[in-house]
């Protein structure tokens, strides 16, 4: 497959021909990507538009750079795009109202004047220049004078490149990280009702209730004979005005004396 | 077939771009014609690569690509970070500056 490739790229007939065939393919898919309404078949073109390039870079003897355009493009890049579309909204079509008037027609107007400086300089720049071709450079394989390049001259660059990365994965993280704001119906009741533990999941003590005396100032007992401070209201509690519930306790059962 | 035929298409593949980044309004879309822009730009690295006999180009298109992810990567967590306080992803809502 790589003498292939490099074949496609060494002989001139059968390159021209790829180019005549993809070349108008890749333009009319841009121009439709700026023309369709939809945002995911904009994607779709982008992703063409792209696979196209790749196939130029195979043919042009960059295998490397047309492999990785396949993955880290229309592979990575892409999906990505068409992640956030499902999250942000397929349907978040352009409005066509115009926000500044004769912006349109004027952006226009201003690309091809872009394209027409461009397309002359190049003319003059590089039309009929000999190309050296890659035959040299690449007489040990495309991927490894690329690491030769990347490991030697570039390889300070590469590294910055390294943090670069790090840098915009952070960022990513920082930027798309949301708190929640707004607690869920579920999480507002479990709060209501529970609290940090589940010690008062069933409501507070009630106070003491006793065959001798029933009133809200006296406490409940806890299950070890003390007093349940928590069964008296705080107002009560405030004021002092409590009455010891142990006078009121049932006397001790006969099996328990005895 | 003139080797230049290929900067030629960088060219116009870059203008078409352009005309996407200022006429359309989803960022999404705005965000892919400046991707597209960028695939111009290393279209061409790799054809001055070839025309020069020199890997160089090719290494830049290398770094470009690996820049163009991290610039997908931020600029995509931006627009879901503004899509969720404006609930739009349309770039003329975000128009807290002009008044």
């Amino acid at each position: 497959m790589f003498n292939m490739a490099l074949q496609v790229g060494s002989t001139q007939r059968p390159e021209a021909v790829l180019f005549w065939v993809m070349a108008p393919m890749a333009v009319l898919a841009a121009l439709g990507m700026l023309l369709v309404k939809k945002a995911v078949h904009s994607a779709l073109l982008l992703a063409w538009v792209m696979i196209t390039l790749a196939i130029f870079y195979i043919a042009e003897d960059a295998l490397f750079l047309g492999i990785v355009q396949v993955v880290v493009y229309t592979g990575a890049v892409m999906m990505l795009f068409l992640f956030i579309l499902m999250l942000v909204g397929v349907d978040s079509s352009d409005s066509l109202v115009e926000n500044i008037k004769g912006q349109r027609p004027a952006s226009i107007l201003a690309a091809l004047g872009l394209a027409g400086l461009l397309l002359s300089l190049i003319s003059r720049a590089v039309t009929h220049v000999d190309s050296v071709g890659l035959a040299a450079a690449n007489t040990a394989g495309n991927v490894q004078g690329i690491a030769q390049e990347l490991f030697t001259r570039y390889v300070w660059a590469f590294e910055v490149i390294s943090a670069l990365l790090i840098t915009a994965a952070l960022g990513a993280m920082v930027l798309a990280h949301s708190e929640r704001k707004h607690s869920s119906q579920r999480q507002l009741s479990v709060d209501r009702f529970r609290q940090d533990s589940l010690a008062q999941t069933a409501g507070l003590p009630a106070s003491g209730v006793y065959a001798r005396h029933n009133a809200v100032d006296v406490p409940a007992l806890l299950p070890d004979g003390s007093a349940a401070p928590t069964s008296i209201s705080p107002t009560l509690q405030a004021r002092g005005d409590i009455i010891e519930s142990a006078p009121f306790e049932l006397a001790p059962t006969v099996e328990e004396e005895n | 077939m003139d080797i230049s035929n290929y900067i030629y298409l960088s060219a116009i593949l870059f203008v078409i771009g352009a005309i996407g980044v200022v006429v359309r309004r989803n960022a999404i879309v705005v965000f892919m014609c400046v991707e597209l822009m960028l695939n111009a730009a290393n279209l061409a690295f790799v054809t001055f690569s070839r025309i020069n006999g020199d890997l160089g180009g090719q290494i830049a298109s290398f770094f470009t690509m690996v820049v163009a992810a991290c610039e997908v990567v931020v600029g995509l967590a931006i627009i879901v970070t503004m899509y969720r306080s404006r609930r739009s992803a349309s770039v003329d809502d975000a128009s807290l500056l002009q008044r």
